[in-house]
């Protein structure tokens, strides 16, 4: 077991996945003499050469549906999208193309691509850099979607989206790429679906995915050494499908639920999971299940205002707290 | 150069491809055919003399909407292609595509997309894994004047020049986006002087001669596949009906139209075959009146008798079945 950084297990896979198969091929803006903005692909470019490592032009679309055009007759690309704020100009090529192909077709043909980006909040990058855009993807039938939260999580699950034969689709985070965390160093593919229990607990269950699992963590241990409350928490790895079982199974045994987003409430994680938990447990439930989640609002440049918008291990604190009917 | 024998059988597909588009027609004004419903009768020439010139059924093939031609050149067996458009388990994509999306893989015919622009990118991704496996099969990319205003035309296009990319982009200027005329919403009318921006070679060529056609595709096939990279042929042609089914014409004049019915493609090659002593006036009608027998014997019957596909399995071919990953279940 090795301890590396978030970026480094998201080489690995690359490195790995190329090695085995020279239809893999990685692609993306500054991907390969430069290394990759994030350096996830560093060091590619001069093992495996500018035919397998592709520096596009700023073309999202275009380079996307080069890439699921490759992808129908056996190449396995993993493309990267800089930044997801990027990902809205490929949306027709993810949404018109890419997912729809195999069911359009009959069953003829199909995108077999991996799409990596990274979105989320990071260091006052404004409007256009900030953007949250998971459950935009997760509303597309015909297209998976997965987000690590850990070097391993990071590792397992590109190994598995680069030999699956559906569309994936990777939420990184910008802030995460230094994260580090033990990765097994025999080769695993993590499955696409499920859910992980990372906490074990009686009381409420927190469910976050990708950075907010960390922040339900920590506002686990403070529940736990401050107020007696012990939470289970849940890491929703796989955002579509979503883990039904996991998660009912999980609510029937605490009775309580919080979960916890960086995106804003409106038509996202947290109201797909509550209403799973309607559908699925609401008479296992004590009290009203809670969505700890971004304001409505376009992230704003200046620090306070950017961290006022996005939620935070305090927030979920406050809001697990009121789920007891505490102060 | 077609021989004579080439040039009847290409009488006889372009006449049969003619009976097919009005046998769709008939079909969706008795509303068997649902959805949009894009014909070709006028533009037979472009589909079938580009693909003459290539390798139908090896060489990979892509399009818009306006498919069913296409599909059929390259190999598709036309009851699958009716059976799709009446929406039946027998069709080609199995009823879930209709007319917009015929799609043929065993005969790479990669399919028929709605989004105008929406195939070049794709047309181009296809070339690069030519490029990557070593093939010497070539991408053809099949789309109107219009998808050229998209912003996939341009990004696509400089990716397949920078990359060396053994794509043809056919371009058939049927002079109207959907309702709108060329000069109103291009500022360049010419759309093969559109490509010299990128460093992409390219042609013109007059749409409704399949002769003219299969001369410059030829020239075209031949280039990209010697690994010279891509091409771009403007074809300029006139499509005889409306945009779609619900498309009245209203917008183009009479006279136009009028003046393009004397340019019809199936008649220019008949008349010539006619005067060079290669082909009888009562031989054509005895072949034109056995298309049309087969067509509504065979062809829509089989559509017509095929089942509907059952809607418990209305949730099939939207992700892979039992795809061992899914579960990490390979490791």
């Amino acid at each position: 077991m090795a301890t590396m950084m978030y970026w480094e297990a998201i080489r690995r896979a690359h490195d790995e996945e190329m090695a085995n198969d020279p239809l893999v091929i990685a692609m993306g803006e500054d991907i390969g003499v430069v290394g990759g903005t994030y350096k996830a692909t560093q060091g590619l470019y001069e093992k495996y050469g500018a035919d397998r490592v592709m520096d596009t032009p700023i073309s999202e679309n275009s380079y996307t549906g080069l890439g699921i055009g490759a992808s129908f007759i056996g190449v396995r690309p993993i493309i990267e999208i800089m930044s997801v704020n990027f990902a809205w100009l490929a949306m027709d090529q993810i949404f018109n193309s890419a997912a729809k192909v195999r069911y359009m077709s009959g069953g003829q043909l199909t995108a077999p691509i991996v799409i990596r980006s990274p979105g989320g909040t990071a260091h006052q990058l404004g409007a256009q850099h900030s953007a949250r855009m998971e459950k935009v993807f997760m509303g597309i039938a015909g297209l998976r979607v997965v987000t690590p939260s850990s070097p391993k999580q990071a590792y397992g699950l590109l190994k598995s989206a680069v030999r699956c034969n559906d569309p994936v689709f990777i939420n990184e985070h910008e802030l995460m790429y230094n994260l580090k965390g033990e990765v097994p160093d025999e080769e695993f593919f993590h499955p696409l679906e499920g859910s992980d229990v990372v906490r074990e607990g009686s009381d409420v269950t927190l469910f976050g995915y990708n950075i907010s699992v960390h922040w339900a963590l920590q506002a686990a241990e403070i529940l736990s050494k401050q107020h007696g409350i012990e939470a289970e928490v849940i890491d929703l790895y796989s955002l579509s499908p979503l883990d039904r079982e996991g998660i009912k199974r999980s609510v029937s045994k605490t009775h309580r639920a919080v979960v916890v987003e960086e995106a804003e409430a409106i038509v996202g994680v947290g109201s797909e999971v509550m209403a799973i938990i309607n559908e699925e447990c609401f008479f296992e439930l004590d009290a009203p299940p809670v969505r700890v989640s971004a304001v409505h609002v376009p992230i704003p440049y200046n620090h306070a205002l950017e961290r006022a918008a996005i939620p935070d291990a305090k927030d979920v604190v406050t809001a697990v707290l009121a789920s007891f009917g505490k102060p | 150069m077609l021989s004579t024998d080439d040039k009847k059988r290409l009488l006889q597909e372009m006449l049969f491809a003619r009976r097919f588009e009005e046998a769709c027609y008939q079909g969706a004004q008795e509303r068997k055919i649902g959805g949009f419903v894009h014909l070709y009768p006028g533009q037979e020439a472009c589909a079938h003399g580009v693909l003459e010139a290539a390798r139908p059924g090896r060489d990979y093939a892509i399009t818009g909407y306006r498919d069913h031609i296409h599909a059929i050149k390259c190999g598709a067996d036309p009851k699958e292609v009716m059976a799709e458009l009446f929406g039946k388990e027998t069709g080609s994509s199995k009823g879930r595509g209709g007319s917009m999306h015929i799609f043929d893989v065993k005969h790479r015919f990669m399919g028929g997309y709605s989004l105008v622009g929406g195939p070049f990118p794709l047309a181009t991704g296809i070339a690069k894994a030519i490029q990557l496996k070593g093939d010497d099969d070539i991408s053809i990319c099949f789309l109107g004047d219009a998808s050229n205003n998209q912003g996939t035309f341009h990004e696509s296009l400089n990716m397949a020049s920078l990359w060396k990319l053994p794509v043809l982009y056919i371009c058939e200027n049927n002079l109207y986006g959907i309702g709108t005329r060329i000069d109103r919403s291009t500022s360049e009318l010419e759309q093969y002087k559109r490509v010299a921006a990128y460093n992409i070679p390219s042609a013109q060529a007059d749409g409704q001669d399949i002769e003219t056609v299969y001369d410059a595709a030829r020239i075209a096939v031949d280039h990209v596949r010697s690994g010279k990279g891509p091409y771009f042929l403007e074809l300029m042609t006139y499509r005889f009906r409306g945009h779609s089914m619900s498309d009245s014409n209203a917008y183009r004049e009479k006279s136009e139209e009028a003046e393009w019915a004397k340019r019809d493609p199936i008649t220019i090659l008949r008349d010539r075959l006619i005067e060079s002593g290669d082909l009888k006036m009562d031989a054509y009608q005895a072949l034109d009146k056995k298309i049309i027998a087969e067509i509504d014997d065979d062809i829509v019957k089989f559509a017509e008798d095929s089942p509907q596909p059952s809607v418990a399995d209305l949730e099939k071919y939207v992700l892979a079945d039992n795809d061992p990953y899914v579960s990490g279940g390979a490791s």
